[in-house]
């Protein structure tokens, strides 16, 4: 793993500008930097400013002052704008939204089509992009006809096949049910681990934001919390204070540590947990 | 209602050499055969042309019972300009009362208006039953591309209606959706008269232009994340090459229009 930053943002602020000029700031110099390879989650209640903050990732927002970087290039100039989105990916909530074309290989070749890439490499990245989340077998069909999972994944190859270094995704699970959760969590893992692309995660899903290596917390436009999740969810009131649930894992060890028995706060799954139990009761 | 039924430029997906052809190839021919159509005048001409469509609907196995289930909602025009014709056109009575006389001529221009609209309405149908829509966008883009030369936006236009394609199944779906939960609301979409059964639509129809603009918002948002920047340097990934077949298709066409045209020069 490289550690040079993919992404820096550097006292990124932002606020909405209306026409009665007093504007509430979603972004409150922010400082941050997202290492190349890494699975980052940033994690917040609503308003908290996470989804601003992950459009500013591939200039989709610009900042209202500071600085956005991203592999080194300013966000704010137009001329690396196709440079800059084609590095970071960004995968929406609502992946009906987000589907172009009415066939799911038409839809992945959008992107390259774009950039101006010849068809016969179009051609391998939508192959290759369908193989990487599992779907090509559903190459020639109509995207409406699948189910939540299996659009989103069609999303994140339609991402993939700009070979992007980095993908943002903004809530990815939101809408779907537990079994599209799954498929795509294990997507965005296997993204990350066996093609070393960084991975910014949204969420609001505290199990999700626990299986990342590095939890950045949201609290009313800026950082509140930046550790290991582990570290992260330690904090037990501060961030119920925030308005966010700690994993269930978690939720038990504080439990029971306030009853006076000696366990760590840093079972982050069921195995930790039941790992961490039996230590105790032997 | 069953709007699942609701059909745009229906498509039977088919593996005929109809099917096989390139859309722009279709496309040209098609209008070739109209132009055929109009120049027809009589018996010996309108057979040849029918023959022709015929066979191209055997061919296809586009099936003439789906061909037929597209007329209906024209039977209304046809009536109409047939029975139009029949008073209008003068000549030799057949028939007189009162102020109407049906004429020999206008009974036979009428018969060759009918024939006429129902084999345009064929054709057309032949060609969206046997193109799929994205390949038929992709034709009309290709053989409108010159007219970019004048800023037409033709990129643009094909953008819209195949992002316009893509959503109708969104769309129907998210209507249904609507209207179920308006229902559980008490909402009553099936009775009384025209304007009562109208205004029942506004609670489905505000929602759903709603939510059809956040979507546009949203689609505009990916669409610029995937690096869309309108037409220019754009690339494609199956990209539409003519073939000698499809070359054949649009000469056998030409030849048919100027036949058909010499043969009504003589008055056939």
């Amino acid at each position: 793993m490289s550690h040079h930053p993919i992404i820096q943002t550097e006292h990124l602020t932002f606020r909405y500008t209306t026409e009665e000029g007093a504007a509430p700031t979603v972004l409150d110099e922010v400082t941050l930097s997202i290492e190349s390879g890494s699975f980052v989650a940033v994690l917040g209640h609503n308003g908290s400013g996470k989804s601003t903050l992950a459009k500013h990732m591939n200039a989709i927002l610009l900042p209202s002052g500071g600085k956005v970087y991203v592999n080194g290039l300013d966000t704010t100039e137009e001329a690396h704008l196709l440079d800059i989105r084609r590095q970071v990916g960004m995968v929406f909530q609502n992946p009906d939204n987000q589907i172009v074309a009415s066939v799911v290989e038409e839809d992945v070749a959008f992107a390259p089509e774009n950039l101006g890439i010849p068809s016969a490499e179009i051609r391998q990245r939508v192959d290759q992009a369908l193989a990487t989340v599992g779907m090509s077998d559903y190459a020639r069909h109509a995207p409406h006809l699948l189910s939540g999972g299996q659009k989103q994944r069609v999303a994140i190859a339609g991402v993939l096949a700009m070979r992007p270094r980095c993908i943002v995704l903004d809530e990815p699970t939101a809408m779907l049910d537990p079994v599209g959760r799954r498929e795509v969590m294990s997507t965005i893992q296997a993204l990350n681990r066996d093609e070393g692309i960084t991975v910014v995660l949204i969420t609001h899903h505290m199990d999700e934001a626990a299986q990342a290596d590095r939890l950045i917390v949201m609290q009313g436009g800026q950082v509140a919390a930046d550790a290991h999740p582990s570290q992260v969810f330690q904090n037990v009131d501060g961030l119920r204070a925030m308005g966010l649930e700690v994993p269930q894992p978690v939720a038990l060890m504080y439990e029971l540590r306030r009853h006076g028995l000696n366990v760590p706060l840093d079972a982050l799954t069921v195995d930790d947990c039941v790992r961490a139990l039996k230590l105790l009761l032997t | 209602m069953a709007l699942k039924d609701i059909t745009l430029g229906q498509f039977f997906p088919g593996n005929s050499p109809i099917h096989r052809l390139d859309p722009r190839a279709k496309l040209l021919a098609m209008v070739i055969y109209i132009i055929a159509l109009f120049l027809a005048r009589q018996f010996v001409t309108y057979a040849i042309l029918l023959f022709v469509l015929a066979c191209m609907i055997k061919v296809s196995t586009v099936r003439l019972k789906a061909l037929l289930r597209g007329m209906k909602p024209v039977v209304f025009l046809l009536v109409f300009t047939a029975v139009l014709n029949a008073f209008y056109t003068p000549g030799t009575p057949l028939v007189s009362f009162w102020i109407f006389t049906i004429t020999y001529q206008g009974l036979l221009h009428a018969f060759f208006m009918t024939v006429r609209i129902l084999m345009l309405i064929s054709c057309t149908f032949l060609l969206t039953y046997t193109t799929s829509p994205l390949s038929l966008t992709d034709g009309l883009e290709s053989l409108l591309s010159p007219l970019k030369k004048i800023r037409v936006p033709v990129h643009e236009l094909s953008m819209i209606m195949s992002i316009a394609l893509r959503f109708i199944p969104t769309l129907i779906e998210e209507t249904d959706k609507i209207m179920s939960a308006q229902r559980a609301r008490g909402a009553d979409f099936d009775s009384g008269h025209l304007i009562q059964k109208s205004k029942a639509l506004i609670p489905l129809l505000v929602p759903l232009f709603i939510s059809a603009f956040r979507r546009a918002d949203e689609l505009a948002t990916a669409m610029e994340c995937r690096c869309y920047h309108g037409g220019e340097g754009r690339t494609r990934m199956n990209q539409l090459h003519y073939q000698p077949k499809d070359g054949l298709f649009i000469t056998g066409a030409l030849t048919l229009c100027v036949c058909i045209g010499i043969l009504s020069w003589f008055g056939l």
